[in-house]
């Protein structure tokens, strides 16, 4: 690849000892295959299960360059762990995505050309359109993440098909302005993400992603995370 | 900053209750027939229910349409023991986590 630009990814993880070394696995082949310029920042946040250890090894594997190590003592939440991350990011892009998987790094490459097509500010995944679809969802999941959205899409017109999903790639100076600029935790902090986005007037284009359910360890959808993502909606509804 | 959606709403909302009441209590007079009058009357009823059904066929299509994306899992499965055999041929101190 011609081009200068080159891409910070963040991974935070929490108990992800098994996980780790294999998205970083499949990072490292997707960027290498690509030709892209990389590096991966890991920010641990004091996994008891020593998650740190297993990425030590793997910087030992694959080098300083590629991959840096910024742990911190407990865990803090998504939204700082993206700050601490960018404050040692050299790209000038940065990619998001999650530790656990769900995400394949195969799509890296997809978000670049879309970014490059009208310099997009932000690029985000969408489980809801074209090819993008996800596995290991019963029906209930299913109706639960197509209701939410739809209620998301009649309350705060976004502009986005898919608001919750966290895999994308931002402009640097724009995913630090709006870290700054976002007020919610958990799911909403997603969404709310896009909404500021929107409202700072920088532009977002979607591809299609599909999102496998985790191989090791258990998502969580209960009772909570349904009131809370109301919650952080009705929030934003009133707010934004 | 633009004016946030839920005074969107209620916006749209309040303007259109208010047109409704009006014709309700007689301030707008009309020589209307008497099943439009009786269409008007329930209006915001019929509209509810046209909003409910629209949703919930939505989220019905949306649901049957939700792709199942079988060929990510097992593409994803092969490269997970390709990358298990790889990191041991690697020296990577932990590959017994996976056994």
């Amino acid at each position: 690849m011609a081009d200068k630009n080159k891409y910070t990814v963040l991974l935070p993880t929490y108990e992800e000892r098994k996980n780790l070394p294999l998205i970083v696995w499949l990072l490292v082949k997707s960027f290498t295959e690509s030709g892209y310029d990389y590096e991966i920042i890991i920010i641990d946040d004091g996994s008891p299960d020593g998650t740190l250890e297993a990425a030590k090894e793997l910087q030992r594997i694959y080098g300083e360059k590629r991959i840096l190590l910024r742990p911190r003592e407990k865990k803090l939440g998504l939204g700082t762990a993206y700050i601490h991350g960018i404050k040692h990011a050299t790209g000038n892009f940065i990619i998001i995505l999650d530790a656990d998987l769900s995400h394949h790094p195969k799509f890296i490459p997809d978000f670049i050309k879309k970014q490059a097509e009208k310099d997009y500010d932000v690029v985000t995944g969408t489980r809801y359109v074209g090819t993008g679809g996800v596995y290991g969802w019963d029906l209930k999941r299913k109706l639960i993440s197509r209701g939410a959205n739809l209620v998301t899409q009649i309350l705060l017109r976004p502009g986005v098909s898919d608001l919750t999903g966290s895999f994308r790639l931002y402009r640097k100076s724009v995913l630090e302005k709006l870290i700054t600029n976002c007020v919610s935790k958990g799911y909403t902090f997603q969404i709310e993400m896009i909404i500021r986005a929107r409202q700072f007037g920088f532009s977002v284009a979607e591809v299609p992603i599909t999102f496998v359910d985790r191989v090791y360890g258990e998502s969580k959808l209960g009772g909570n995370e349904i009131v809370g993502f109301l919650k952080g909606i009705l929030f934003l509804f009133a707010t934004t | 900053m633009a004016i946030p959606k839920l005074f969107q709403w209620l916006l749209g909302v309040g303007s259109f209750m208010t047109v409704w009441l009006a014709y309700l209590i007689g301030y707008i007079q009309t020589d209307l027939r008497k099943e439009y009058h009786e269409i008007i009357i329930a209006l915001p009823i019929y509209l509810l229910i046209t909003f409910a059904c629209f949703t919930l066929g939505m989220i019905g299509y949306r649901v049957a349409t939700f792709n199942d994306c079988v060929e990510a899992s097992k593409e994803l499965k092969e490269q997970i023991e390709e990358a298990r055999r790889d990191l041991e041929t690697k020296g990577y101190k932990y590959s017994s986590d996976w056994k």
